[in-house]
C-alpha cells in the first residue's frame, strides 16, 4: 500500500476525516483485544459504525475493487509524505506534446510537466525530485484518489462530477482550453456545422466523448465517432484516413497539427465547442495540500505580472524594493509559512522553471506555435488573473 | 466413491479446519468491503448503480441495436456487452473451423502442408495478441482507399476505410408467409434426413440424407420466396459527403479484432486438435483400415470420437481465453463492454461499480462456455457399464 500510514505515528490519526484502513491482520488484533486499546483510531469506529455497515450491503463485494478502494486512505499531511519520499509523484499523460511528453532523452517536457517540477521545487528545493507517473485518461481521477500519485499535472478539465464527486479537488486553472476539430485541408470543410456523416477519431474516459454528442446533437449532424484507448492511436488513426475528422482540445490538436509530416495538409476548423478548463487535481480532504498546489501556480502566474523571470529572480530577491515581489519571494513576511513551506518556496521554484509566461513561451510558443490567446495575463486582455499572494 | 474417502473428508477435525477457513476468508472479504464502503464515502466518492439510469451522452460508432447518446448508461453498457458477446461468438465458430483445419494439416503426411501449419501455429502463439491486432489493423486501414475511391465489388457492396458496405435486407409485405413457408421446408428437410437414418439402420442401404433434406428446403423455400411475391428488397449503400448513407457495414475495427482473434484462437485450437489425433492409437485406424472401411468413415467414426476426447477441455480454456481477449478491442477503437465501460468511468468516476459489472459478464459468458463445453464432453467421454 502507498501509504503505510496506520498505526505508524500518533500524528498520524489527528484530523477527523482520516480514514481507516486497517489490514486483515490489524483487524484481527483489534478484535482479540478491547476496542481501543490498540490502534487507536481503528477499533472504536469499528464497532461504532458496525450497524452502519450492516445496512451497507447493496453494492456488490469484489475482492479486486475493493483492494483498489484498499489504497483509498485518506493522508493525513500529504507534504509530510511528499517531504519523507524525497520526490513528488506526479501524474501526467501518456505523452502530448507541449503539456506532457518525453523527449528524446527520456526527459518529460511540457506545460504540464513544468507544473510538476514547480510543485516539487517549492516542496522539496528540487525541482528533479519528481517521479513523472504517465496516466491514461480513465486512470487519472482514480490514481489521485487513491493516493497512487500525489498530485496530477494531465491536461485534465474542471468540471463539477469531478471536483464534487470523485474524489479529487482541483486547485487552479493553468491553461484555459477549449475542444476543437481538426480535418483535412483538401476535405472543402470550412465548420464543424459541415462535419455531418464524417467519421470522428477521439481518445476514451475523457470530456470530448460527451462534447462532441452534445455538439452534434444541438447541431442535428450525425457524427461517427471511433474511440480509442490512446490518444497517439487515435492520432494514427486519423492520419491514415480511417476518420475524417479528429477531436480533442484546440491546443492539443495543434501540438498532434505541429507533428504531422506536412501540417499544411491538415486544418483545425474554427469552432470550439466546449470550455476546458485545465487544471492539476490533488486528492480530496487534505487542504494543505491543494494550498500549496493551488498557490504555487498562483505564485508562477504573480511573478509574470510582477516581471520576475528565471534571470532576474536572484537579483529581484537581493534588491527589489517592490512590497508585493518581496512577498512573493519571502523577503518580507512569511508567504511560505502559511503553506508549510520555507520561505524561499517561490524563488526555488522560479529559478528552476521560470515564471508562467516563460514556461508557456517556452512548451508552447517556441515549439508549437500556440499564441498566449485568452491565456495572456489579465493585463494583456487575457483571461489569467491570479489571487493575490500576501 | 470409496466410503473411506467420503469420512475423510468429513471428519470434525477437518471439519472444523475447512470452518475456520471459511471463516477467515469471509472475515477478510467483509473487512475489505467495509472500507471500500468507508473510505468512498470520507472521500466523497459517490457509489451505487443509480447512475445506470441516467442519461448516457456517449456516442457509439458500431450498435447491434438501435443507440443514440440520449439512451441511459445502462443501454450504453448493454451495446458494449453486445458487441462483445457478437465478436466474441463469431470468433469462436471461425477459430474453431480454421483450428480443425490447421490441426488436421499439422499431421498431415504432406510435408509441405504440415510444415506450414506448424510454422502458422509457432508464429501466432508466440506474439502477443495486441501486436498481431495493433499490425493487423494499420495493415487493414493502409490497404483499403479512401471511401470517395471505394472498391465496389459488386452492386452496392464496396470497400474502403470506412469498413465493408453491403445492400440491407429490407422485409417487404409477405414476409410473414415467406418465413412461415420456410419453416416448414425446413421441419419437412429434419424429418426426411431422420427417416433417411433410420431406414439405413433398418435396412442397411444408404440413402443420401443431409444433401435431399438441403435440396428439399432450399426447393420448397425458393418456391415460396416466388409464390409471396418475392417479398425481400434491398437498400444499397450510396456514398454521400464524407461517407457511405445506407446498407450493412462492418467496421475495420471490428473486422480487424474478429480477424486477429480468429488467427490467434486458431492457433490455439489446432493443437488441441492435433493433440487429440495423436491420442488415438495407430492399431484403431489400421484395423478400421483392414476391414475395408472408407478413409472417411474411418475418420468420423473411429478416429474423431476418440480424438474430442483429448480435444474439448483444452478447447473449453481456450474459449474462454478468447473472450477476455476480446477486450483487448478497446486499443483499436472497437466500441466493445470495456471500451463503453471506460468512457463511463471516464464521465462518471465510478470504477468500482464498472468493474464489478465487467467481471460479472465476463465470469457468466466463461461460467455459460464452460457449461455448455462439460455437456458436449460429457457425451463424448467413455461410458462404463
Amino acid at each position: 500500500m502507498p501509504n503505510g500510514a496506520i498505526g505508524k505515528g500518533p500524528e498520524r490519526a489527528r484530523l477527523p476525516h482520516q480514514a481507516n484502513i486497517p489490514t486483515a491482520g490489524l483487524y484481527l488484533v483489534s478484535l482479540s483485544k478491547p476496542a481501543g486499546a490498540r490502534n487507536g483510531a481503528t477499533g472504536p469506529r469499528l464497532t461504532q459504525n458496525w450497524e452502519d455497515r450492516m445496512r451497507n450491503k447493496e453494492t456488490l463485494v469484489i475482492l479486486a475493487a475493493a483492494a483498489a478502494a484498499m489504497a483509498t486512505g485518506a493522508h493525513a499531511g500529504k507534504l509530510d509524505d511528499v517531504r519523507a519520499a524525497g520526490e513528488l509523484a506526479c501524474g501526467v499523460s501518456e505523452g502530448v506534446p507541449g503539456f506532457s511528453n518525453p523527449n528524446s532523452e527520456g526527459v518529460w517536457t511540457g506545460l504540464d510537466a513544468d507544473i510538476c517540477r514547480a510543485v516539487a521545487a517549492a516542496t522539496l528545493g528540487d525541482a528533479n525530485a519528481v517521479r513523472f507517473v504517465p496516466l491514461a485518461s480513465k486512470q487519472k481521477v482514480l490514481a489521485v484518489s487513491s493516493g497512487q500519485v500525489d498530485m496530477t499535472s494531465r491536461t485534465t478539465t474542471w468540471t463539477m462530477k469531478r471536483d464534487s464527486a470523485e474524489g479529487v479537488d482541483f486547485t487552479s486553472v493553468v491553461y484555459y482550453d477549449g475542444q476543437g476539430f481538426m480535418v483535412r485541408a483538401d476535405a472543402g470543410v470550412t465548420s464543424a456545422r459541415e462535419l455531418d456523416a464524417a467519421t470522428v477519431c477521439l481518445t476514451t474516459g475523457t470530456t470530448t466523448e460527451l462534447n462532441m454528442a452534445d455538439f452534434a446533437r444541438a447541431n442535428g449532424l450525425t457524427l461517427e465517432p471511433v474511440v480509442f484507448e490512446g490518444k497517439r492511436e487515435a492520432v494514427e488513426a486519423y492520419a491514415s484516413g480511417r476518420c475524417d475528422a479528429l477531436t480533442t482540445d484546440a491546443s492539443q490538436l495543434a501540438a498532434f497539427r505541429a507533428g504531422f509530416a506536412d501540417p499544411s495538409e491538415h486544418k483545425i476548423l474554427p469552432e470550439i465547442i466546449s470550455k476546458e478548463p485545465l487544471a492539476p487535481f490533488v486528492a480530496h480532504g487534505d487542504n494543505q495540500w491543494k494550498d500549496i498546489v493551488t498557490w504555487v501556480v498562483y505564485g508562477l502566474i504573480t511573478a509574470e505580472e510582477l516581471g520576475v523571470t528565471q534571470a532576474n529572480v536572484a537579483e529581484m530577491t537581493a534588491s527589489s524594493t517592490n512590497p508585493n515581489i518581496q512577498r512573493l519571494l519571502g523577503t518580507s513576511g512569511d508567504t511560505g509559512g502559511f503553506l508549510g513551506l520555507n520561505s524561499t518556496w517561490m524563488v526555488d521554484t522560479i529559478s528552476a522553471v521560470g515564471n508562467y509566461g516563460e514556461i508557456y513561451d517556452r512548451n508552447l510558443t517556441a515549439t508549437l506555435g500556440l499564441e498566449r490567446g485568452v491565456n495572456a495575463l489579465w493585463t494583456d486582455g487575457g483571461i489569467l488573473y491570479a489571487m493575490p499572494v500576501r | 466413491m470409496p466410503s473411506s474417502k467420503k469420512t475423510a473428508a468429513w471428519s470434525p477435525g477437518s471439519l472444523l479446519s475447512q470452518g475456520g477457513v471459511l471463516v477467515v476468508v469471509i472475515a477478510i472479504l467483509y473487512v475489505l468491503f467495509s472500507n471500500t464502503q468507508e473510505n468512498l464515502a470520507i472521500r466523497g466518492i459517490e457509489s451505487g448503480f443509480a447512475f445506470l439510469g441516467h442519461e448516457a451522452g456517449l456516442p457509439i460508432g458500431d450498435s447491434l441495436i438501435d443507440y443514440s447518446p440520449t439512451r441511459s448508461y445502462g443501454y450504453a453498457f448493454l451495446v458494449g456487452i453486445l458487441n462483445t458477446l457478437f465478436v466474441s461468438v463469431l470468433a469462436i465458430v471461425f477459430s474453431t473451423l480454421l483450428g480443425i483445419v490447421i490441426g488436421v494439416a499439422r499431421v498431415s503426411r504432406n510435408w509441405l502442408l504440415a510444415k506450414g501449419a506448424a510454422i502458422y501455429v509457432e508464429t501466432l502463439r508466440n506474439l502477443p495478441l495486441l501486436l498481431t491486432l495493433f499490425f493487423i489493423y494499420t495493415v487493414v486501414l493502409a490497404a483499403l482507399p479512401h471511401p470517395r475511391d471505394a472498391i465496389a465489388l459488386s452492386e452496392g457492396v464496396f470497400l474502403s476505410k470506412r469498413g465493408f458496405y453491403l445492400p440491407r435486407p429490407v422485409a417487404e409485405d409477405g414476409i410473414g408467409l415467406f418465413l412461415g413457408a420456410s419453416a416448414v421446408a425446413l421441419v419437412l428437410a429434419v424429418m426426411f434426413w431422420r427417416w433417411a437414418k433410420s431406414y439405413k439402420v433398418r435396412t442397411g442401404r444408404s440413402v443420401p440424407g443431409l444433401r435431399g433434406g438441403l435440396a428439399i428446403f432450399l426447393a420448397l423455400s425458393g418456391l415460396a420466396f416466388l409464390a409471396s411475391g418475392q417479398p425481400l428488397t434491398s437498400e444499397l449503400p450510396v456514398y454521400k459527403g464524407f461517407n457511405f448513407k445506407g446498407g450493412l457495414s462492418i467496421k475495420p475495427e471490428f473486422a480487424s479484432l474478429l480477424i486477429g482473434l480468429v488467427l490467434y484462437t486458431a492457433a490455439y485450437v489446432a493443437e488441441n486438435v492435433r493433440s487429440g489425433i495423436q491420442s488415438v492409437h495407430a492399431g484403431q485406424i489400421e484395423a478400421a483400415n483392414a476391414l475395408g472401411v472408407s478413409s472417411g468413415v474411418v475418420t468420423r467414426m473411429v478416429l474423431l470420437p476418440q480424438a474430442l476426447r483429448v480435444t474439448i477441455p483444452a478447447t473449453t480454456n481456450d474459449y474462454a481465453s478468447l473472450v477476455k481477449n476480446s477486450s483487448l478491442a478497446v486499443a483499436i477503437g472497437y466500441p466493445d463492454m470495456v471500451s463503453v465501460g471506460g468512457t463511463i468511468i471516464g464521465q462518471n468516476g465510478q470504477a468500482i461499480e464498472i468493474i464489478a459489472m465487467w467481471m460479472a459478464v465476463y465470469l457468466t459468458i466463461n461460467l455459460i462456455i464452460s457449461l455448455g463445453m462439460n455437456m458436449l464432453n460429457a457425451r463424448v467421454q467413455l461410458v462404463e457399464r
